[in-house]
């Protein structure tokens, strides 16, 4: 194989693993959109939804009812968080509502394992995270079946969610939320609803971004600090844009792949720790406000 | 105005108090604590990890750059001195534990650069990065482990003027002292012109910056002030409690124990990072006593642990509702309630959560 093939491969599959961080980042963006909050339980989201999933498939209910019914349980975990975090924090400063949510991401965790356990489970979704014979054949690229789904999934999740806020009524309510929720409330939009909506849509993001990690990784802790990666996704995309969650994640996860296999060998390996973290620096100090993000601006 | 100050801007009040913790510390209980649990498991890590959460109060409570990275500078802290002690022929311990504390001070500086360009969030993760890269590079380059390949090391003996300190007793003293001094230099720098610029900027650093505060200045005080700390304290906590060296137990979990310290304790006070690592580490404790003793073992390991998270994510969230200024705050509410004579605090009454 030539150098150049194995480059491309290594960009590719990075590509394909950044669209899962493009997954969780989703969940962090629509939240943030909708109220300005930015959820640090996102990863703890991923977590608790996958886990409920696995959860109720081993309780013997089929894959698609325990899908919808992790949904449901997420809306109720979005449905609480409302009545019990976010509205008596209403008008807090960003920075409260940041302590507050990471204080969520410890109660759903903690609320996971007492559910379910913490022993690592298999997730089999009947796809294999092993490279797919006809691409090998046409192309000589080695991609997993896995990565490939976790990116058409993505795609599915990102154009839905378009066009459910494009040309849906609650839609349009959420983008004039988005804008000024204060105006919207008072021309009649029900703002519970529509962060009622916003946190079941992220919950099902958060579970779909669950199943892709966990059918990987295997269902686990460790899952939470993976989604952790989503933060730099965020900053490079901008954390109120839908299109730099995706463009972040897929820079994300082609840079981290990139530097491993070609920067890594000079230093032991493992710099996938750490590497988006750095480059998340250098973006904050060219461009605090990411690629897609609105300008900050501060006034006293 | 106060008007009875008597030294150096301190009230007999905060004088009586002084004398009466030291005593406390250095007399009563090392004359009346015998068992060498209390000193090894529970003032020894209560002490080191009291002292970071005093580091973190001082960049989040204080300067309110919300940074998320205190146990990569520990790690940082650990590592120096267990390289300086190494190396460096005669190197007395408490030179070592300074420098080590310089040592995290100047990644300090180097992850607190972010912090003139990005607040909030953004600087959380950029200070994650801090807490990562350190840890890493530790793992990573055999040099700082010196070419153990185990992955603990044990750490060296603490001699002092030829003395060397081994039990618990002793080990207490020598952490009661180090985090006395390091306390009282705090409460005098949060009480000094350096602090007031810290919350000059944490409340409105655009107003601050037009009043002649150098924001370049002030936030990268706080971010190398607050690294010391925890360089230190992460010296002391492997040295005196760990008694070994692993870069894994400086993970991220032990920065988010730091954090959840300062947040319930109560954001900017140097007591509430005491109150709040009290409560952090003995919490776990007592819930754990509880299973055994109470339920006789009948609740499982796992639920215990998860119960511990769940009850620290609530407290979190109902401290940010009903006290954003934590345990502190309570506490002072009780006391003046007992003591309504007394006018409040300047500083307390001041004080404003991030």
């Amino acid at each position: 194989m030539t150098d150049f093939l194995f480059f491309i491969e290594v960009v590719v599959a990075g590509l394909l693993a950044g669209t899962m961080y493009s997954l969780v980042a989703l969940g962090f963006v629509l939240i943030y959109k909708a109220s300005s909050t930015f959820n640090f339980a996102q990863g703890a989201m991923v977590f608790f939804a996958v886990l409920a999933f696995v959860g109720f498939m081993e309780l013997g209910l089929p894959f698609v009812a325990a899908f919808f019914v992790t949904i449901v349980l997420m809306g109720l975990v979005g449905f609480f968080t409302e009545r019990l975090v976010l509205k008596p924090l209403m008008n807090q400063s960003e920075d409260t509502l940041l302590m507050a949510t990471i204080g969520l991401g410890f109660v759903l965790e903690g609320l996971a394992q007492a559910a379910w356990g913490v022993e690592v489970r298999r997730l089999d979704l009947g796809i294999g995270d092993f490279p797919i014979p006809w691409i090998i054949d046409s192309t000589g690229l080695f991609i997993s079946a896995l990565d490939l789904t976790a990116g058409l999934v993505a795609a599915v999740l990102i154009i839905g969610l378009a066009l459910l806020f494009k040309y849906t009524k609650m839609g349009l309510g959420l983008r004039a939320v988005a804008d000024d929720a204060g105006a919207a409330s008072s021309i009649g939009i029900p703002l519970g609803n529509i962060m009622l909506l916003v946190w079941t849509a992220a919950g099902i993001v958060a579970l779909v971004a669950g199943m892709m990690w966990g059918a990987r990784a295997g269902v686990q802790f460790a899952l939470v600090d993976l989604a952790l990666k989503a933060l730099p996704v965020l900053i490079i995309g901008g954390f109120s844009s839908i299109p730099g969650a995706i463009v972040g994640g897929l820079i994300i996860g082609a840079s981290e792949k990139v530097l491993e296999v070609y920067v890594g060998p000079f230093f032991g390996g493992g710099i996938e720790g750490w590497a988006p973290y750095v480059l998340a620096i250098f973006f904050l100090l060219r461009r605090p406000e990411g690629l897609f993000g609105e300008k900050i601006i501060r006034r006293v | 105005m106060n008007t009875n100050v008597v030294f150096m801007g301190y009230t007999r009040s905060d004088l009586t108090n002084l004398v009466v913790v030291l005593a406390l510390a250095l007399l009563v209980i090392p004359l009346t604590v015998e068992s060498d649990y209390w000193y090894a498991s529970i003032l020894i890590p209560w002490l080191c990890l009291a002292l970071a959460a005093v580091g973190q109060q001082i960049v989040m409570g204080y300067a309110g750059q919300l940074a998320l990275g205190a146990a990569g500078f520990m790690a940082a802290g650990a590592f120096a001195c267990f390289n300086l002690i190494l190396r460096v022929p005669y190197m007395p311990f408490p030179v070592a534990l300074a420098l080590s504390g310089l040592i995290a001070a100047a990644f300090g500086v180097l992850f607190g650069l972010p912090s003139l360009r990005v607040r909030g969030i953004y600087l959380m993760v950029a200070t994650l990065a801090s807490q990562f890269f350190i840890v890493w590079m530790i793992d990573k380059f055999g040099w700082f482990k010196n070419y153990d390949t185990s992955g603990i090391i044990t750490a060296q003996d603490i001699v002092i003027f030829g003395k060397t300190f081994t039990t618990p007793l002793e080990m207490y003293l020598v952490v009661v002292v180090v985090v006395a001094v390091l306390t009282i230099f705090a409460v005098n720098m949060t009480r000094g012109s350096t602090g007031r610029s810290w919350m000059a900027v944490r409340d409105m650093d655009i107003a601050a910056e037009s009043m002649g505060i150098s924001l370049l200045r002030t936030k990268l005080q706080a971010f190398a002030i607050s690294a010391f700390f925890c360089g230190v304290a992460g010296a002391l906590f492997a040295f005196t409690y760990l008694k070994s060296l692993e870069p894994v137990a400086f993970d991220i979990k032990l920065s988010f124990k730091i954090l959840f310290m300062v947040i319930l304790g109560g954001l900017g006070t140097i007591s509430g990072a005491f109150i709040g690592a009290a409560f952090i580490l003995l919490f776990p404790v007592v819930l754990n006593s509880l299973g055994n003793n109470v339920f006789h073992g009948a609740i499982d390991a796992t639920i215990i642990s998860a119960a511990e998270q769940v009850v620290f994510g609530v407290l979190i969230i109902v401290f940010m509702i009903y006290e954003p200024l934590g345990m502190a705050k309570l506490w002072e509410n009780v006391k003046q309630r007992f003591n309504f004579k007394r006018a409040p605090t300047a500083a307390l009454s001041k004080t404003q959560a991030t």
